[in-house]
C-alpha cells in the first residue's frame, strides 16, 4: 500500500536510504544537506546500523567507503563545498569499484557561494568530479517522492555496477516540506538490488577479474575471501600493476560498464530515465530538471493558455544522459527551451548530444528560483 | 625452529619494492611475529594503509587489505571497525601521511578511542617521493625542499596522541625488533586506540643528505636519539629535549568507540533510557 507522508526532501532521501538496506552513514555537516545526517543518526541505529559525524567532509566520505569495502550498504551527504572535499576518495571509489551514494543537495557556488540558497551548479561536477577517466552515474530528484525513489535507486545502481553514484537534490527541493505518496514498502523492498558475490574456492577468487563492460565482484570482508583495495591500477586480484594493457582495459571497463551499457540497453535499470509533461502535442520543448522543472510545468500551462503548445521534458538520470530521447526531441523540435539554475552546464550537453545550439534558454546563478512567469516571457521571445 | 613467516605473507608479491636497509620489513616481519603471538585468524585480520613508502605494507600482507589515499587511513579502518567490531584492524601509515595530511584523522582517532591499531612508521622524511621535509624532520636537517636547512618545528607523534586521547600509546624502534613485537603485543591487546610510534630509518633519503649515508649510520642516529622511559625521565630537563622516550607511555582502561556505539543502539532500540552525560565519569 502506498504510503501518504508529510516530511522534506532531506528527511525523504534519508528514509529512501533506510529502506533500501543502508546500515552505514558518515558525513559532516553542510547546509542545505544536513537535515539527511540528521535523519539517519535517529533511522539507522533501530536496525543496528551505524552512524558517525566524522572530524571533516574528506573523513565522512572515507568512513563511508571503510564501511562499504566491509560490505555494507552505506551512504554519505554533503553539498557542493563537500564533494570538493570528497572528490580524491570518490575517485578511489570508482577504481576500486566500491558501491556509495552520495547525497549532493546543491547551493550556490563556486567556494562556500551562497550557502542557504538554491542552485543546481553542480551537475557539472557531478559528472567528473574527481581527476582520471571513469563514467558517473548521477539522478536528479524533481520532487518529495523522487528525493525518497531516487535515493533507493542510487543504492540499486551503486550495487548493480559497483560505483558511487551522485543522488542531487536542490536546495529548494531538499528543504521542500509537504505531502508526499511513497511506494509500498514491500515493493520497495522486493525492488532492492544487494552485490553480486563469488561462491567459489577462496583460492579462485578473482574480484576484479570480469569482462569488459562489467563490474568487479567484491566480496565482503572477513569471510575468507582475502583480497586487495587499492586506487592504484590493479590487475586481476586487485593488486599494483602499470601493465599497459591492463590499464588502457581497466579504463574503458570503467567507463563501459556505465556509459556503454546505458546505451546499448537505453538506460541502467527500468525506472524512468525522464519524465514527459505534455508533450504529445506540444509545439515548444521545454528542458528543466530538479526544483525547476516544477515551475516549468507552470509555465507550461500559462503557455497554453495563451494559445502556445508547451511541452516539458524533465530528465531524471542526468549522466549518463537520456541521449536516445533527447536526440529525438532534438529531431522532431523546432522551438527548444532550456533553463537551469546555473549558466548551462547541462546545456553543453544538450547541445552535444542534439547536435545543434538554437535554443531558447535561460539560465540564472543568483541563488533565486526561476519564476514561471519568467520562463513564458522567454519563450514567448521565440514565436 | 625459524619462524615461519610465508604463511602471513604474499609471497608471490616478494620481493618488497622497499630500499635495501629499509627498517619497512624489520616491522612488517615484527607484526607477523605479533599477529602470531595475538593467534589471530587472518581472516578476521584487516590491515589498512595509505600513501608512501609504508603504503605497501598492506600488500604484502596475507588478509583483508586496503591501500586507502594519502593521510585517510584512519578514516577508512573507522569505517570497517565500527561494521565489523569483531575484526581486528591495524592500521599502517608514515610521519607525512599521519601527522601531515592525516593528522586531523589521527587526532579523531585518537580521541575517539575506537579499537584501532595504529602503526605510524616514522623515519623522519618523506621517503618515496625524494626526501621532502615531514612533520617530524629535525630542525636544521637537508632535505629536498628545505635546500637550505629544516627550519619547521618538529613534532612529538606520541604526545599529540595522548594529548588527543589515545589509551594506549607506545614508542619503540626498529633497532630491537624483539621489544618491538612485544611492545605490539601488548598495543593488540589493549582495547580501545593504540598508537605506536615506531622509528625507522631512510638511510636513502634521510641519511645520504645527512651525513648518515649507511643504513647503519641512520640506526645509530636514531639510537642516540632515543632512550627507555625510565631513563629519559631520571635525565635532566635539557638532556630530555633532545631524547625521545619509549616504551609503553600511555596506557589507561577507557570506553571504547563501538562499545560506546552500543549503547546508542540499545537507546534507540529502546532497551535502554537515552544517553545522558550521567553515563560518563567525565562531565566536561
Amino acid at each position: 500500500m502506498a504510503r501518504e507522508v508529510i516530511s522534506t526532501g532531506n528527511e525523504l532521501s534519508a528514509l529512501g536510504a533506510f529502506d533500501a538496506g543502508c546500515m552505514f552513514f558518515g558525513g559532516y555537516p553542510i547546509t542545505p544537506s544536513s537535515e539527511v545526517m540528521h535523519e539517519m543518526s535517529d533511522l539507522l541505529p533501530t536496525v543496528g546500523g551505524k552512524f558517525i559525524q566524522m572530524e571533516d567532509e574528506i573523513a565522512g566520505i572515507s568512513v563511508a567507503l571503510g564501511a562499504s569495502m566491509a560490505g555494507t550498504k552505506s551512504m554519505t551527504a554533503t553539498s557542493g563545498p563537500g564533494i570538493s572535499l570528497k572528490a580524491e576518495q570518490i575517485g578511489l571509489a570508482f577504481i576500486a569499484e566500491v558501491p556509495l551514494v552520495i547525497v549532493n543537495v546543491m547551493r550556490g557556488g563556486p567556494s562556500t557561494g551562497l550557502p542557504t540558497r538554491v542552485s543546481q551548479a553542480d551537475i557539472g561536477q557531478a559528472q567528473y568530479p574527481t581527476h582520471g577517466d571513469y563514467a558517473s552515474i548521477t539522478l536528479c530528484a524533481g520532487s518529495l517522492e523522487e528525493c525518497y525513489t531516487q535515493t533507493v535507486r542510487g543504492f540499486n545502481l551503486a550495487e548493480r555496477y559497483m560505483t558511487p553514484v551522485f543522488v542531487l537534490l536542490d536546495e529548494t527541493v531538499g528543504h521542500m516540506h509537504g505531502k508526499a505518496m511513497l511506494p509500498d514498502l514491500e515493493e520497495v523492498k522486493a525492488s532492492i538490488v544487494t552485490r553480486k558475490r563469488f561462491d567459489g574456492k577462496p583460492e579462485d577468487y578473482r574480484p576484479y577479474d570480469v569482462p569488459m563492460n562489467e563490474a568487479a565482484v567484491l566480496n565482503p570482508m572477513f569471510e575468507g575471501y582475502r583480497f586487495h583495495f587499492t586506487g592504484l591500477h590493479h590487475g586481476p586480484t586487485g593488486f599494483p600493476t602499470e601493465d599497459a594493457a591492463q590499464c588502457q582495459f581497466n579504463i574503458e571497463r570503467l567507463v563501459g560498464k556505465i556509459n556503454t551499457v546505458a546505451a546499448e540497453n537505453d538506460g541502467l535499470d527500468d525506472e524512468a530515465d525522464y519524465e514527459e509533461f505534455m508533450m504529445e502535442d506540444a509545439e515548444v520543448c521545454m528542458i528543466a530538471y530538479g526544483s525547476i522543472s516544477r515551475g516549468a510545468k507552470e509555465a507550461v500551462m500559462k503557455l497554453r493558455n495563451d494559445g502556445i503548445k508547451a511541452g516539458l521534458f524533465r530528465p531524471i538520470v542526468l549522466w549518463p544522459s537520456p541521449a536516445k530521447k533527447l536526440k529525438e526531441i532534438g529531431q522532431k523540435f523546432d522551438k527548444i527551451f532550456v533553463t537551469e539554475l546555473n549558466m548551462g552546464q547541462y546545456l553543453k550537453e544538450i547541445e552535444r548530444v542534439m547536435g545543434r545550439s538554437d535554443f531558447g534558454t535561460l539560465h540564472k546563478a543568483n541563488g533565486r528560483p526561476i519564476a514561471p512567469l519568467e520562463m513564458v516571457a522567454k519563450v514567448k521571445e521565440m514565436f | 625452529m625459524a619462524f615461519n613467516y610465508d604463511q602471513y605473507l604474499r609471497v608471490d608479491k616478494m620481493p618488497t619494492l622497499w630500499c635495501w636497509g629499509c627498517g619497512d620489513g624489520v616491522i612488517l616481519k615484527s607484526v607477523i611475529r605479533a599477529i602470531d603471538k595475538m593467534g589471530w585468524d587472518m581472516d578476521k585480520v584487516c590491515v589498512v594503509s595509505g600513501i608512501g613508502c609504508s603504503g605497501r605494507f598492506s600488500s604484502y600482507i596475507n588478509c583483508n587489505t586496503v591501500h586507502t589515499t594519502h593521510g585517510r587511513t584512519i578514516a577508512y579502518a573507522t569505517g570497517i571497525k565500527l561494521t565489523r567490531p569483531d575484526a581486528h584492524v591495524i592500521v599502517v601509515a608514515g610521519d607525512g601521511d599521519g601527522l601531515a595530511i592525516g593528522g586531523n584523522h589521527t587526532i579523531h582517532g585518537c580521541r575517539r578511542n575506537i579499537d584501532l591499531n595504529f602503526i605510524l612508521i616514522n623515519n623522519f622524511i618523506y621517503g618515496l617521493t625524494n626526501s621532502q621535509i615531514s612533520p617530524t624532520t629535525p630542525q636544521g636537517m637537508w632535505c629536498v625542499s628545505a635546500q637550505n636547512g629544516n627550519i619547521d618545528p618538529t613534532f612529538d607523534a606520541c604526545k599529540l596522541a595522548i594529548g588527543a586521547g589515545a589509551s594506549f600509546v607506545a614508542r619503540e624502534t626498529m633497532l630491537d625488533p624483539k621489544k618491538l613485537e612485544k611492545i605490539l603485543v601488548k598495543g593488540f591487546s589493549h582495547r580501545g586506540f593504540s598508537f605506536f610510534d615506531i622509528m625507522s630509518n631512510c638511510h636513502i633519503n634521510l641519511g645520504r643528505k645527512n651525513k648518515m649515508l649507511s643504513a647503519m649510520e641512520n640506526l645509530e642516529w636514531i639510537d642516540s636519539i632515543t632512550t627507555p622511559l625510565k631513563k629519559w625521565e631520571a635525565l635532566p630537563a635539557e638532556e630530555q629535549m633532545n631524547k625521545f622516550p619509549t616504551g609503553v607511555l600511555r596506557e589507561v582502561e577507557q570506553a571504547e568507540y563501538c562499545d560506546m556505539y552500543d549503547m546508542v543502539i540499545e537507546a534507540a532500540q529502546g532497551k535502554r533510557g537515552k544517553i545522558t552525560q550521567d553515563d560518563f565519569a567525565k562531565k566536561i
